[in-house]
């Protein structure tokens, strides 16, 4: 190309790339709003339908009769709650996607999940705990669980491939542990035992909103700021190491606040299924390629657990947790998923 | 002329060595046979247990006796349905991690059968079991056409991945169907944990066609199987039908996984474990493993049942909850032995 | 700037690879090393970059052991090219060579001009300008090595190490490749250091050979010095003959196997006897 004609590469190069962040941002800005159209959908229309500005009124704080029931004690704290552990599931999820470069070792897979959930159901059921202990137990399990999944897969180093696959056999071994839990339990009745084997946001209240809010806050923070990090260790770890990323530190902190995050959220809601596996392909497949994902797939995985909550509450025949709507939802887009990254080979070799 | 023939006494002292293993696992599985008709929540002498087996009632003890037969029939014939089943699938699809309970094949029993139940008010042993097999023939084929799609064919990791996220996707599906019906959730919940506590004499015999037939087949598969193992080339090199060989051994793998999982309920990683220690007593072929890993799988399914009434007393854990305990440590052993190439 | 490794030891789990390796990369200049499969080629290159910590001796560079220098600013001195890096699905070229300048950013910085500049000398040093908006998915095997080595330029070090370069590329590619490498040295001086299987092309690249046998340095100089019939049998166990280039007048090494040679050759080398 001649010099006159054409504008010289970096102008060009600039052009493309201040195009692509405007993208991204619209992107960014789209979900956002979309997220909010789902809270006031459901803010406003459940079983009984309530005037936006009545919403609004309750939200500013003043008192609505009939309203302020219905939308400050039962709609507003299951909508955060909803919200909330979706970002926590979706974000913890993308980020040990990232981490290990392959979509299909999502923590509901590796068994991070299915540890939290399985320390949450003991301590409930066996121990009669409640509240806060019951999520502490909740995240050291899951901690736990992610550094027993890393030390048996450690030989000379870890292979993802290994990781993997010990994760799914410690994640069968603690949701049989799950359900003989439950089976044993006392008092046992389904809709409670659906939270801990599929996830769910009934009976949700303000109070449980805030430790979540509090671990969205630190360990959502400790993720976006290893962003960056993350994003060179997709051109696999010799690259990265090569850039100057510190692989041991980025790969504890990241699995630090990836396990807190998700543990946290169980610890509530339950194992929501498939939020923390699909979020991060959902929002990677939105994104223009080479685009960090982790902010998009926060905001995916709360549209998920809203919607999919709004889903099996009100449009299906049948009153079901969220969880059995993203699992079923899920399952489609899952064997897409395997189906393409076999054909491709990419990240499973 | 010492060239020649070592080979072949050494394969006939092999022989022997194996007929020995063989023996003393038929002893080992009278042993076991013996240890859970006696051992259980309440103690029993040697008269009460021989009463009791010869159908008297007249103590406790003799009752608890004769209460621990069936039980004690259906955890060998579950047992070994089990690691016979692992052992085909694991020669099938020349993959050391396939079980039914890894591959999500129990999962899909469960569902077919939760629908039969909810949706078509089937009820009575004899439906169940051909829902369930059916559900299991259907999620054995889905994960082994999904996890063998693209390159490297059906990988362990591959396999592994496809079967666990499939059992979510349908374990979410049973709790959609189960949900609504609150009626039938009671009795689809001792589902979610196998075991063979409360089994009846009536309750087994429907089953016990599938299982003979799913023996035969599986046994009957044992050469294919030897020529399955050369890789799908090779087999088909040697004037092998690769497609139909493989077809009729998963049929009888799924025959026997889809018939125990509907009398027991999901029982996972017996049919992982057993084939792997066959293959250390018994070798490589398949006409020696098949009836090892049967009569293996017999002993560790009784060993696990009489453990998980040991563990518990007064009560007892389901022998589900006490394979996965025993079963998972394993896979994880099987996997770090393993290169990573090879996963 | 000097790279210079001293008693270097190093391994993976149990398994001892290298057994001490004095070795320094002249400035300025392309090094090859060759040497037989699992010799410790690639470990000496990971070691020289932090990628493995050596069990014993140190690497240096300009007489500090890299160790001590804080990984993003070793990053912005010495680059690395691993074996098999992984292109993130659809992610296109610019956005892919723009990586490299992770080590010159901050925690929260943001693209600057000078990151502009050396991304657009990066791609023209390369010759992959053109294909700046395409996916990397979708470039034959040459154009997407060239495409990494543009990353590696990005990142403006004054040392590149290449693992392997010209693996599974074709006869023409690899050409295309190590000419990419030469001119990036005359042109900008950069001290490439790679590893390669090819003697011939390694003995007509580069300017110094070195030859690791068994983790241990075998031979180390001009390529006359190193590529010797008694240092291929030595390091490879593989007779051959060693005749001049006629296109670079550099040595080059023919193989002796037991078929297909002249009658009288195999003889006069002495193999089977």
């Amino acid at each position: 190309m001649s010099p006159l004609s054409a504008p010289p590469l970096s102008a060009r190069l600039a052009a493309s790339r201040s195009a692509g962040l405007r993208h991204h941002r619209r992107l960014l800005t789209l979900l956002s709003l979309l997220l909010l159209a789902a809270a006031a959908l459901t803010l406003c229309l459940g079983q009984s339908v309530t005037p936006p500005a009545d919403v609004l009124r309750v939200l500013a704080g003043q008192s609505v009769p009939g309203a302020s029931f219905t939308v400050g004690t039962l709609r507003l704290p299951r909508l955060l709650l909803a919200a909330m552990a979706g970002m926590a599931f979706g974000l913890g999820g993308a980020s040990v996607q990232t981490l290990l470069r392959n979509p299909l070792a999502s923590p509901d897979i590796i068994g991070i999940t299915s540890g939290a959930a399985t320390a949450a159901v003991f301590g409930i059921v066996v121990l009669g705990l409640g509240g806060v202990p019951v999520q502490l137990l909740a995240v050291a399990a899951g901690l736990g669980v992610a550094a027993l999944v890393y030390l048996l897969s450690w030989r000379g180093g870890v292979a993802g491939a290994r990781l993997i696959l010990v994760g799914i056999g410690l994640s069968a071994m603690l949701q049989s542990a799950t359900a003989y839990i439950l089976l044993k339990a006392p008092a046992w009745s389904l809709q409670e035992a659906m939270r801990w084997l599929t996830g769910s946001v009934n009976g949700a209240q303000l109070a449980q909103a805030l430790p979540l809010l509090l671990a969205l806050l630190a360990f959502g923070a400790l993720l976006l700021s290893r962003s960056r990090d993350l994003e060179a260790m997709r051109l696999g770890d010799d690259a990265a190491a090569a850039l100057g990323v510190r692989l041991g530190r980025v790969r504890l902190l990241v699995t630090l606040g990836a396990v807190g995050l998700i543990s946290t959220a169980t610890a509530l809601t339950g194992p929501i299924s498939f939020v923390a596996f699909l979020a991060g392909p959902i929002a990677a497949r939105i994104c223009a390629p080479g685009r960090p994902v982790l902010l998009p797939a926060a905001l995916v995985g709360a549209l998920l657990v809203v919607l999919g909550d709004y889903a099996g509450q009100f449009l299906l025949p049948a009153r079901y947790p969220v969880g059995v709507v993203t699992g079923v939802l899920g399952a489609p887009y899952l064997i897409y998923l395997i189906t393409r990254v076999n054909r491709t080979g990419g990240g499973l070799a | 002329m010492s060239a020649a023939a070592r080979p072949l006494s050494a394969r006939r002292r092999s022989e022997r060595l194996r007929l020995l293993w063989l023996c003393l696992l038929l002893v080992a599985l009278a042993g076991a046979l013996v240890l859970s008709v006696s051992f259980g929540t309440r103690d029993v002498g040697w008269a009460e247990i021989r009463a009791g087996v010869g159908g008297q009632l007249e103590t406790i003890g003799q009752a608890a006796v004769a209460a621990r037969v069936p039980r004690s029939l259906l955890a060998a014939l579950a047992g070994a349905s089990l690691g016979l089943s692992g052992a085909v699938m694991q020669g099938i699809t020349r993959n050391p991690l396939a079980d039914p309970g890894i591959l999500g094949v129990n999962a899909g029993a469960s569902l077919a059968v939760v629908i039969g139940i909810a949706w078509f008010g089937m009820s009575g042993t004899p439906a169940f079991l051909w829902t369930a097999i059916a559900g299991a023939g259907v999620a054995a084929c889905f994960v082994y056409a999904v996890g063998s799609m693209g390159r490297g064919g059906a990988t362990p990791l591959k396999l592994a991945l496809a079967g666990a996220a499939t059992s979510i996707a349908v374990s979410s599906l049973t709790m959609a169907v189960l949900l609504p019906r609150a009626d039938i959730a009671g009795g689809a919940k001792a589902w979610e944990v196998g075991g063979v506590g409360g089994a009846t004499f009536a309750g087994i015999t429907p089953a016990l066609p599938f299982l003979g037939l799913g023996m035969l087949i599986a046994f009957g598969s044992a050469k294919n199987l030897n020529m399955l193992a050369l890789g799908d080339e090779a087999a088909a090199g040697l004037g092998g039908r690769v497609a139909r060989a493989r077809a009729i051994a998963a049929l009888g793998a799924i025959l026997l996984c889809g018939a125990t999982t509907a009398i027991c309920g999901p029982i996972g990683f017996v049919g992982l474990v057993v084939p792997h220690l066959c293959r250390v007593l018994a070798g490589v072929d398949h006409r020696w493993q098949l009836p090892f890993s049967a009569l293996s799988g017999a002993i560790l399914l009784l060993l696990a049942d009489v453990l998980g009434r040991l563990l518990a007393r007064p009560a007892e854990l389901d022998v589900g909850i006490v394979t996965a305990f025993l079963g998972a440590p394993f896979f994880i052993w099987i996997i770090r032995q393993r290169r990573i190439r090879e996963l | 700037m000097t790279l210079q490794t001293q008693g270097l030891v190093a391994g993976y789990g149990d398994r001892r690879i290298l057994h001490g390796i004095d070795l320094s990369i002249v400035p300025g200049q392309i090094t090859a090393i060759v040497g037989a499969n699992a010799c410790g080629k690639s470990t000496l290159l990971r070691c020289m970059t932090r990628l493995l910590r050596p069990e014993a001796g140190e690497v240096r560079l300009d007489g500090t052991s890299i160790h001590r220098i804080a990984p993003r600013a070793l990053a912005r001195r010495v680059g690395l090219l691993p074996q098999s890096p992984v292109a993130p699905e659809g992610i296109t070229v610019a956005d892919l060579v723009s990586r490299g300048r992770h080590p010159h950013q901050g925690l929260f910085a943001r693209w600057r001009p000078e990151d502009e500049t050396a991304l657009a000398r990066a791609l023209e040093a390369t010759g992959t300008e053109a294909l700046a908006d395409r996916a990397v998915d979708e470039l034959s095997g040459g154009q997407r090595q060239r495409v990494w080595i543009a990353m590696a330029l990005a990142q403006e070090t004054d040392i590149l190490l290449l693992d392997e370069p010209t693996t599974y590329l074709d006869i023409a590619h690899q050409v295309e490749v190590l000419d990419l490498l030469c001119d990036l040295n005359r042109n900008r001086g950069t001290t490439v250091v790679m590893v390669l299987h090819d003697l011939n092309l390694a003995a007509r690249y580069a300017d110094r050979l070195v030859a690791l046998r068994d983790g241990r340095l075998h031979a180390e100089g001009s390529a006359e010095e190193v590529l010797t019939e008694s240092n291929v049998e030595e390091v490879f166990g593989l007779k051959s003959r060693i005749i001049a280039d006629p296109v670079s007048g550099r040595p080059m090494m023919l193989p002796l196997g037991r078929h297909g040679m002249l009658a009288g050759i195999g003889l006069a080398a002495g193999v089977g006897a």
